[in-house]
């Protein structure tokens, strides 16, 4: 088994074990990226030398002695809308093309403290917005198990590197499913935790209410040593949630029995593959045999979530973005006036589906229309919380795809906006609620591509999620597997 | 037509705290452009806001001195529009919840009591300042911009419409600034922009109820150029409607210079700031005991102190007023009322040549010792001094903080006194100056005062006066 085939938590032993040392660890994922990321585009920046500087300095300390991480020296791919002092924090857009931040976000900061050797910045689509990463104004990222689809997104970069091997795990961002819609269509494991739980100091934002950071792995165990690393509150993140967290990693005892789970009532069927809802059904059995008790459910209130979303979401983004003018850092156009700076700046700075969404936030804030709209879609979500306060109270989870389709074809829906926006479906609601959601693989689709199952749970209870996350994976086949990259490995070793 | 002049004003005040409002950055005036910045207040992607507790303190404080309402929940929004000197393209400031609501301060006109209510009182971030190679963002070559005023707290204080001139306008103002500098929450640097003001002004037909199209009136610098600007606007309002015109909806800017409003080009219309709540702020919730610790710990306001100064002292409105508004004179008078009973001489002396002596030589009240004061009128009442003497020892006291005492007793400056002392000075004055001794003789009082004048100049003013008269009198009757 080669280094890079390790999850985390194994290489985490290897090296706790001092039999292989860091360095060996970063250079094998190295020699990955090298061979793999010229076809599969997940990187914009690679950070070879950063990753061995830190790898050498950890591995050093460990032979002094010194207590360390767990994750120590075990080497992590960070998406490009997170800020990392002194290299390129781009957001996939021209608007930062050549942005280098002068501080670290916090959890960028936690992950340099406890010693993870960074492998460089993943792609995404511009801003966050998009599923499938081709809104990247760089390049789009391409799907390890088939090279002609879509890795999801916007985290396509960092699902992409987790599911080829080419970092054991990576930091997304998630504001309407960009962490779990990519995990899944990558076949990788994608955790969205509880809105506040970790800290957003550093993430560029999209959304502000809807935006959170959230591990993309191999696995639970994976996650919950991330989780454990990256959580937590911060002072400098008013929305970020007071109180201890619990260790992640400690808890993750599979066990199932007596948990009643919600399988969520599929009331519209449209556009849903049936392979995927019967994954999902294949799950809910081997959950019952194993004591657990599964009932339909239907959250009525969900129907309109996607529409909610999309008001709130762009409505946010349309002043988060007003900052891009091109007067301090990032792209900057020129021109007579400052009104001609101005707009020919974000004319030419912003690629087509940022500009899409900042019109529409505009319009829905607008003197006018804010009340039909922004307010409206803000009473919507009121009632969307609601709905799971309310399923809360009889269900401790919720179960259901987490995309309507396996990956689809580059280009297939780049025209049509409204079926991209589709692809976000599953994953809406739990973002506009808050409450935390893992994206785990739920096997296979007939044409060879992952599917993905979500589990939803109350507020603050990812470990919940982890553990039957970790029950899967013990007890349902089709989990683990890995895409078959050999041909691209250049046939040596 | 007679027309009757509404006025409303909007108050912007940076509030003192040591560091902005979303950072800890330092809110020290004057310093190197772009020095006091950080992610936060330059709005760099990724940051975000975090509370000062403080301003939120001093603004509490301050609505509560002008008797306001104080809203236990209030909410931030952001404002958006784009421009060079607001780095988010948004400012954090508060729409429909604000801080404070319903408050009112009394002021008085022409010896009649005013009430003003207040609208609202609530908290926002201060932009970054612009300097132009031009007059204008329009007309200049480049513009530069300084962050380092970039998020400081600041407190809006919107009036109702019901100033009725530009002369009243001031006197609100006016008492509006000694309430905030009373209160802590501000120094009301008007020169350094910690207090700025904007009106709103309109003319209607006198008792009509409906209001007339108002204009807004910027970039007044003073409370001077906010009387000055409004009063040069009822007269071009007046102008317009007696012609039979239309006053158009327009925001102008006072023009220090040709003392005269001028319309803003570009801002026609109102703009769309498309306010929404601040998704990185939780909303703000007082816990009635954090408020009620404010109220308790309020300081002492300008009206009160007025009151108590009249009953205290038994001091008349107008030095009552005088010792309020210059707080720092007030304190002088009180520490040294301690210590000196006669306080109609001690406000007298010190509305007067203390005053005048701390003007003079430009020194700030708190720099003057209330004690030597007191030891200088304490020397005149038991006449070891005479009152020029003490006029100079005061000037000396001022400028370089030298008690009188050990002055008088260095220098010799005492009182000249006795017989024996002043005769022979007496006499060399009547024999100097023949033609006013026999003015005197012939029953010309005046010429007296001419005479001890005479002795007092030889004696650096330090004879006894009341002898003085005595002995002119005895040696001129013989």
């Amino acid at each position: 088994m080669k280094l890079y085939e390790h999850s985390a938590a194994g290489l985490s032993q290897l090296l706790k074990n001092k039999e292989v040392s860091s360095v060996d660890v970063v250079q094998s994922f190295m020699d990955r990226i090298e061979r793999l990321d010229p076809h599969l585009k997940a990187f914009i920046t690679h950070t070879p030398v950063m990753a061995l500087d830190t790898a050498t300095e950890i591995d050093n300390r460990r032979m002094n002695g010194e207590e360390l991480q767990p994750l120590a020296g075990v080497p992590i791919a960070v998406k490009d809308n997170i800020c990392t002092e002194g290299l390129h924090t781009t957001c996939a857009s021209r608007m930062l093309e050549n942005y280098v931040p002068p501080y670290d976000a916090t959890v960028v900061g936690a992950l340099r403290k406890a010693g993870l050797p960074i492998l460089g910045k993943t792609n995404l689509d511009e801003f966050a917005m998009g599923s499938s990463t081709e809104n990247s104004a760089f390049f789009p990222t391409r799907n390890p198990w088939d090279f002609s689809r879509v890795p999801g997104g916007s985290s396509g970069g960092s699902a992409a590197a987790v599911s080829s091997g080419m970092a054991p795990l990576a930091l997304g961002s998630d504001t309407g499913g960009s962490i779990r819609q990519p995990a899944s269509l990558c076949g990788v494991t994608g955790l969205r935790p509880t809105y506040g739980r970790v800290s957003r100091y550093g993430l560029i934002a999209f959304a502000s209410s809807l935006d959170q950071i959230g591990p993309l792995t191999h696995g639970a165990l994976d996650s919950a040593l991330l989780m454990d690393l990256i959580s937590g509150y911060d002072p400098l993140d008013s929305t970020s949630l007071p109180g201890k967290d619990p260790n992640f990693k400690a808890s993750l005892d599979p066990d199932v029995k007596n948990l009643r789970i919600g399988m969520i009532r599929q009331d519209v069927t449209e556009g849903f593959d049936p392979e995927v809802t019967g994954a999902v059904h294949k799950i809910a059995a081997v959950l019952e045999n194993n004591g657990a008790m599964v009932e339909e459910v239907s959250l009525p209130m969900t129907n309109y979530g996607l529409e909610a979303y999309y008001l709130i979401a762009p409505s946010e983004a349309s002043s988060n973005l007003g900052r891009y003018d091109g007067v301090r850092y990032g792209y900057c156009a020129g021109g007579e006036n400052i009104e001609e700076m101005f707009s020919r700046t974000r004319g030419e700075g912003f690629g087509p589906e940022v500009k899409r969404r900042i019109m529409i936030g505009t319009y829905a804030l607008s003197a006018g229309y804010y009340d039909a709209y922004y307010l409206q879609a803000m009473k919507v979500r009121t009632m969307i919380r609601r709905d799971y306060e309310t399923v809360f109270k009889n269900f401790d989870l919720l179960m259901g795809p987490s995309s309507p389709t396996p990956a689809f074809k580059i280009g297939e829906k780049t025209d049509d906006p409204v079926q991209m926006y589709l692809s976000d479906v599953c994953n809406i609601t739990d973002s506009l609620a808050g409450v935390p959601s893992l994206a785990v693989p739920s096997g296979f689709h007939s044409g060879g591509l992952p599917m993905g199952l979500q589990l939803t749970a109350s507020p603050l209870q990812e470990r919940l999620l982890l553990k039957v996350a970790r029950f899967l994976e013990l007890n349902y086949e089709g989990q683990q597997k890995r895409p078959d990259l050999k041909f691209f490995e250049g046939g040596a070793s | 037509m007679k027309h009757e002049v509404i006025i409303g004003l909007e108050i912007h005040l940076e509030l003192l705290t040591q560091s902005k409002l979303f950072c800890s950055c330092s809110t020290a005036f004057g310093r190197e452009p772009n020095t006091n910045c950080c992610p936060v207040c330059l709005g760099l992607p990724g940051s975000l806001p975090v509370f000062n507790r403080r301003a939120v303190e001093l603004s509490v404080t301050a609505a509560l001195a002008l008797n306001s309402n104080i809203q236990k929940q209030s909410r931030f929004d952001r404002k958006n529009y784009f421009y060079p000197d607001l780095p988010k393209a948004y400012q954090v400031s508060q729409y429909d919840r604000p801080l404070a609501k319903a408050g009112y301060l009394e002021i008085e006109v022409d010896e009649n009591m005013r009430t003003i209510s207040l609208e609202r009182i609530h908290l926002e971030e201060e932009a970054g300042k612009l300097m132009h190679a031009g007059d204008s963002i329009r007309d200049a070559d480049y513009s530069l911009v300084d962050y380092n005023r970039a998020g400081i707290p600041l407190l809006e204080i919107v009036t109702a419409p019901e100033i009725h001139s530009g002369r009243e306008a001031r006197i609100f103002l006016e008492e509006l600034r000694t309430v905030l500098f009373y209160s802590g929450a501000s120094d009301c640097k008007m020169e350094e922009g910690s207090l700025r003001c904007d009106a709103n002004i309109s003319l209607r037909p006198a008792g009509s109820a409906q209001l007339g199209t108002k204009a807004e009136v910027k970039n007044m610098n003073s409370f001077r150029a906010v009387e000055m600007a409004l009063d040069y606007e009822v007269k071009r309002q007046e102008a317009v409607l007696s012609a039979g015109g239309i006053v158009t909806q327009e925001t102008c800017h006072w023009d220090e210079g040709q003392k005269r409003t001028i319309p803003m080009r570009g801002k026609e219309g109102s703009s769309d700031y498309r306010y929404f709540p601040e998704p990185d702020l939780l909303p703000l919730s007082l816990e009635a005991s954090f408020i009620e610790n404010l109220v308790d710990s309020l300081p002492e306001l300008p009206q009160q102190r007025r009151s108590r100064f009249k009953e205290q002292y038994q001091l008349d409105p107008n030095e009552a007023f005088l010792l309020t508004v210059n707080r720092g004179l007030g304190d002088i008078f009180e520490k040294a009322a301690r210590h000196y009973s006669d306080h109609r001489n001690l406000v007298n002396w010190v509305q007067g040549d203390l005053l005048y002596q701390l003007r003079e030589h430009g020194r700030k009240t708190e720099e003057f010792d209330s004690k030597l004061l007191v030891e200088l009128l304490l020397m005149l009442d038991d006449g070891k001094i005479n009152r020029p003497v003490a006029k100079e020892l005061l000037s000396k006291a001022v400028q370089k903080g030298v008690s009188p005492q050990k002055l008088v007793s260095e220098r010799g400056l005492g009182r000249i006194s006795g017989q024996e002392n002043l005769l022979p000075l007496v006499e060399q004055v009547i024999s100097e100056n023949p033609e006013a001794a026999d003015s005197y003789r012939q029953g010309k009082k005046k010429a007296l005062g001419f005479l001890v004048g005479k002795v007092m100049a030889l004696t650096g003013g330090r004879a006894d006066p009341a002898e003085l008269n005595r002995l002119f009198d005895e040696k001129l009757q013989q």
